[in-house]
């Protein structure tokens, strides 16, 4: 029968186009729909496809949403203890100060129980990657408040909005790092777009390739959503991020080679 | 070259971490322990053998500095003092549920809360028992001299890794600051070559490598949390270390670990010169405990005796050990008071022989 459809030719691999990469694992993902998780994810295991590293990349999971990170990367990880994967990397790249370490953790994970593994990880100026996924809430535990929860927005423990005068104010962590002499390179993205899944991935890519300058740590924050928390549709939720996170937490690269752009 | 020096109990930790091819140590300063991580970075051991040493930013990033360590197949230490092992409680369970050897060493002062400086033996339970959250257990080595400070490093090491299982060796205040001589083993080098489960990176020939402790299957979370046991079941089989003094003969037993094994051992001399056949066991291990020994001399003699720098601790494990076929009793000093072997001998007495 004469194939009117032209489907041979679509899986000729000569016009292959898109794979899913080798990094990534078969596994289905248990994150929410919607979730800005799996894209991360996407980009660090594409990152590390592109650059040929699987053998020589050791990541860090957290507790979190990505406590499970293990199953869908297919190279040596880690599982954390609660806030202590800078400490945890530490250790693994000043043993094996050649391989590509790098640890990936949500706002709960760096910004309030870790945040001195977070300094002082940042500070000693480790040749390590930190990928750090801002949804303003605690995802895992049912959508309680965070140290990143925006003023007057609602969670679980904060169901009439987050009062800061009680609650205190929300945590800028990454401005706060690149502060510090320890870092190389501190940038702020987001994967809700294509063109901003794009820049995330680039900015992933600096955050590995930086490892080889043996000059500092590279922190890359991903202002993501959480639908699910937030309580609203994927579509909702994104849009909410864009006119109530972005304000708050602005995308951009806020140093760069070491120094400051003027954007902290 | 093997080598006879005059060294604090912490100096010759330290010296004999490096000379055991250890590959980091992460530690933060508290008495009355500081010795140990002072001593590893006067001696530069990462031009000696490469050995990273790191100062952390608290007890807790260390002992998690250790599990990162650990899980890339390294030979980790790292040490404090009994409020910093409080600090590392989370990060030991999360190493015996990984499965991860390392060595951790407490030079225990007295307690509780900031307590004071001065040594004690009031960390039994958090030692033996687990300590952290979760059903596991620690092997606990207790030195009762610098020489045994220094070769149980080695030891620590060897069952660490044996038994994929984090070993404390816990020594008290006085074993720390005292100097006697001790004989350096030689350097052996680091490891080339790391344990098929370590993440040194996935290689194309082999899957990947996950270090975690987390199951969320109930039924797979039991069967490891069974299988942990008899990991704990074969160590009480064929792990259990203890020596005795005079216990052959003896009429009343002492049970005494570490600092408090060495008093009684003139305790036991000055009982018999004044008539009373006495004896020690010492534990060595005191996780496995030596039930074993006890139950069999518990038949032999009058009374039991612990010793212990304590409100009474291990005689907990003595009485369970026994099962009631004799009278135990406990001796203890606190605070930082060490027992002189007369107090000792008049307890006895009173106990035994009023």
């Amino acid at each position: 029968m004469a194939d009117r459809t032209g489907i041979n030719d679509i899986v000729k691999d000569e016009n292959l186009v898109y794979k899913k990469t080798s990094v990534l694992t078969d596994r289905v993902m248990h994150y929410c729909p919607g979730c800005g998780h799996g894209t991360a994810h996407r980009l660090i295991a594409e990152v590390i496809e592109e650059m040929g590293i699987q053998a020589d990349t050791i990541g860090i999971t957290p507790v979190g949403c990505s406590v499970l990170m293990y199953n869908y990367l297919d190279i040596d990880m880690q599982e954390a203890a609660h806030g202590r994967a800078p400490a945890v990397a530490t250790a693994i790249k000043r043993l094996m100060p050649d391989k590509f370490v790098f640890t990936y953790q949500g706002d709960g994970d760096l910004a309030a129980i870790g945040t001195a593994e977070t300094i002082h990880a940042c500070n000693r100026g480790e040749n390590i990657a930190i990928f750090f996924i801002n949804n303003g809430i605690y995802g895992m535990t049912g959508g309680q408040m965070a140290p990143t929860t925006l003023s007057g927005m609602k969670s679980s423990t904060s169901p009439y909005g987050r009062d800061v005068q009680m609650m205190g104010n929300p945590l800028k962590m990454t401005e706060l790092v690149a502060q510090l002499p320890g870092t190389w390179y501190v940038t702020r993205q987001a994967v809700h777009t294509p063109a901003s899944v794009r820049k995330a991935k680039k900015a992933i890519r600096q955050a590995f390739e930086n490892q080889k300058l043996k000059k500092g740590l590279s922190l890359v924050e991903i202002v993501s959503n959480c639908n699910s928390g937030w309580k609203m549709s994927p579509v909702e939720a994104n849009k909410w991020m864009v006119e109530n996170m972005f304000p708050f937490y602005p995308p951009g690269d806020i140093k760069l080679e070491g120094r400051l752009t003027g954007k902290e | 070259m093997k080598e006879l020096k005059l060294m604090k109990g912490n100096e010759a930790i330290a010296e004999a971490a490096i000379r055991a091819g250890a590959d980091a140590y992460f530690g933060y300063p508290i008495t009355p322990q500081s010795e140990i991580l002072e001593y590893l970075m006067a001696e530069k051991p990462h031009e000696r053998t490469g050995m990273v040493v790191l100062q952390a930013e608290s007890e807790i990033a260390a002992i998690n500095m250790v599990y990162g360590g650990a899980a890339c197949g390294r030979k980790v230490i790292t040490s404090s003092s009994s409020p910093g092992i409080s600090l590392k409680q989370e990060g030991l369970s999360y190493i015996a549920g990984s499965e991860l050897p390392c060595l951790v060493v407490n030079v225990v002062r007295g307690g509780p809360g900031l307590g004071t400086i001065q040594p004690a033996q009031s960390d039994y339970f958090q030692a033996v028992k687990g300590g952290g959250h979760g059903d596991y257990r620690l092997i606990v080595l207790a030195p009762q001299s610098v020489q045994e400070m220094a070769d149980f490093v080695d030891l620590g090491f060897e069952l660490a890794f044996k038994y994929r299982n984090p070993v404390m060796i816990l020594t008290d205040g006085a074993l720390g600051q005292m100097m006697e001589k001790v004989w350096l083993q030689e350097q052996k080098p680091r490891r080339t070559s790391f344990p098929e489960w370590a993440t040194t990176g996935k290689t194309p020939d082999r899957e990947r490598n996950i270090i975690t402790s987390l199951d969320l299957d109930s039924a797979e979370q039991e069967k490891f949390n069974l299988r942990l046991q008899e990991k704990y079941r074969k160590l009480e089989a064929e792990e259990v270390r203890f020596e005795l003094t005079d216990a052959e003969d003896a009429d009343y037993l002492l049970v005494a670990y570490g600092t408090s094994a060495r008093i009684c051992q003139k305790s036991v001399r000055l009982a018999r010169d004044q008539g009373i056949k006495a004896g020690l066991l010492r534990p060595v291990t005191l996780f496995p405990f030596p039930k074993k020994p006890l139950k069999e001399l518990a038949g032999k003699v009058k009374g039991i005796m612990t010793v212990e720098m304590s409100t009474g601790q291990m005689v907990e494990d003595v009485r369970l050990a026994v099962e009631g076929v004799v009278q135990v009793e406990h001796y203890g000093r606190m605070g930082g008071i060490i027992p002189t072997p007369e107090e000792i001998v008049d307890a006895l007495g009173k106990n035994f022989l009023k």
